[in-house]
């Protein structure tokens, strides 16, 4: 058993610009996500942290290089063995990704009732003890359209932890949140990774916020990536681009603030 | 390729043009090929959604009844009085049974009901795929390892493949019925001449004929339809967001009709 949940080797993924040419997104890309961790990918706008997350599930293939999930290569992977590999994830997506014709119950229940051979009761009883526990009582009846953008995340939290995933990947989770609900969301997959055990994989640019979820950071831009154990080593950093982006992204004083509240 | 510097753009000649089309239509082809032999391979898959399927032979098949009644209650009627006029001229107004019947079964029929339900039911498929594709609701369906083929496609396959012919045949009795009222009660052509006409005429091979395109017009409308929606991201020229969703919609209505007459004339040629 690999110590890494994740492991990116020399990865490369370019796509087709309107001009013919070929942009890289990914340039011989190498990093490693622990076990049992939270590591955020942090980057500006279009530097790849969404495409990141499709290539680990497989949405997207790599143009070179190697993916491995627990020490297995997944790129090239199809049909069942790909279905096999999801089974081990769960994904939060930007938009929560919520089917709109099915109310939030169905749902949530969505996942058990496909993946496994569970009695209605069963699933009833867990879709509702999840709904409990995320303080989604009383709205199980309701549509996507008609909650608001923080219930529809905790909705598409509570779907992505029913089949207890190993691995959870957050697209962009607290986009659109004002800043109590972000916290909300943010104490939430605290308190869940503590309860499930999952490794976690927060793609965002909600810094410095998220940082005092990350036990590891990945910073992507142009293409390449750095490594950071911890905010504060992140922080401490003299490249001239990191310290760039630490500058335009959270300020000195609001990072050693936010990072000491770990 | 040509670059011109200084301006960020590129410029094409024809032939390049030309060539970069013919490759679009080839990938556009494979990938169209690729997502038919998906969801028919979703057909077999287990566990069958009997709940899903159901819903959507209502939805394709119930819910077109209405406008598929007046189109062919039209179209009969229409026949009826124009053939009347036509055969009138020759005194073969007892023919009229004959001609509305085998024109009904043979060819309107088929192609009237799956271009009616292309309209109503393919672009409402095509427009609620696109909208799970662009809000990630289908690579959701992925991630939770979910077949989309299984869960969401081939449902709707199969109940098109079911709802269209059933459709088509109720297209032709409604039609019928539209040129009897037409010639008989209207023009008074006589009933006994019009019910033997049309028995007498309408072979099982006619039958056969229009049960054939009935069921390669749906395969035709559902295919594209549901496929246009399901590929937007890969559509040249869609677009993003809504404007891709409406585009691919009104793409998969016109490919889908434009398929259906090119396919009645080959069948056609080769069937008859």
């Amino acid at each position: 058993m690999s110590d890494f949940a994740i492991e990116f080797r020399d990865v490369v993924k370019s796509f087709a610009k309107t001009d013919g040419g070929r942009q890289t997104i990914l340039d011989h890309v190498n990093f490693t996500i622990p076990v049992g961790k939270t590591t955020v990918i942090a980057g500006g706008s279009g530097q790849g942290k969404s495409v990141t997350l499709k290539l680990i599930l497989g949405l997207m293939s790599v143009d070179s290089g190697q993916i491995l999930v627990s020490g297995i290569d997944v790129t090239g992977l199809r049909g069942r063995a790909l279905e096999q590999l999801r089974t081990r994830f769960g994904v939060l997506f930007q938009g929560a990704a919520l089917f709109d014709s099915l109310s939030v119950f169905e749902n949530v229940a969505l996942p058990l009732r496909e993946r496994t051979t569970k009695s209605e009761q069963e699933i009833h009883d867990q879709v509702m003890a999840i709904l409990t526990q995320l303080e989604l009582t009383g709205h199980e009846e309701k549509f996507p359209a008609q909650l608001s953008g923080g219930m529809r995340k905790r909705v598409g939290l509570a779907r992505a932890l029913q089949l207890k995933p190993e691995i959870m990947l957050f697209d962009e989770p607290t986009t659109g949140l004002d800043p109590a609900m972000t916290q909300d969301i943010y104490n939430l997959f605290a308190r869940t990774q503590k309860q499930v055990g999952y490794t976690a994989v927060i793609v965002s640019h909600d810094i410095p916020k998220v940082f005092r979820l990350a036990d590891q950071i990945v910073v992507l831009n142009e293409g390449k990536t750095d490594v950071f154990a911890s905010p504060e080593a992140m922080q401490r950093s003299q490249e001239p681009h990191i310290r760039a982006f630490v500058e335009s992204t959270m300020g000195t004083s609001e990072c050693v603030k936010e990072t000491s509240k770990k | 390729m040509t670059f011109k510097q200084g301006e960020g753009s590129m410029q094409r000649n024809p032939v390049e043009k030309l060539g970069e089309t013919g490759l679009y239509v080839l990938e556009d082809t494979g990938r169209m090929g690729l997502y038919l032999l998906l969801a028919l391979k979703g057909i077999f898959r287990r566990p069958f959604r009997m709940a899903e399927f159901m819903r959507q032979m209502h939805f394709i098949g119930a819910g077109s009844m209405a406008v598929i009644f007046f189109t062919a209650a039209s179209t009969g009627m229409v026949l009826g009085l124009q053939g009347y006029y036509s055969l009138h001229k020759f005194g073969a107004e007892g023919m009229l049974g004959s001609a509305v019947s085998l024109t009904l079964i043979m060819e309107l029929g088929p192609v009237l009901t799956a271009i009616m339900v292309a309209g109503r039911a393919g672009s409402a498929m095509c427009a609620e795929i696109g909208i799970m594709r662009i809000s990630e609701q289908i690579d959701a369906l992925e991630c939770m390892a979910i077949d989309p083929f299984r869960y969401l496609i081939s449902p709707k396959f199969l109940a098109a493949l079911v709802s269209i012919p059933l459709l088509t045949a109720f297209f032709d009795v409604v039609g019928i019925a539209g040129g009897y009222i037409a010639g008989v009660n209207l023009m008074g052509v006589n009933p006994g001449s019009y019910l033997e006409g049309m028995r007498s005429s309408v072979t099982n091979h006619d039958i056969w004929l229009g049960t054939v395109k009935s069921f390669v017009f749906a395969l035709l409308v559902v295919w594209i339809c549901t496929g246009r929606g399901y590929l937007v991201y890969q559509i040249r020229g869609a677009g993003f967001g809504a404007q891709s969703v409406s585009r691919v919609t009104t793409q998969a209505v016109v490919f889908s009709s434009i398929a259906v007459l090119i396919f009645d004339y080959l069948l056609t040629a080769v069937l008859l």
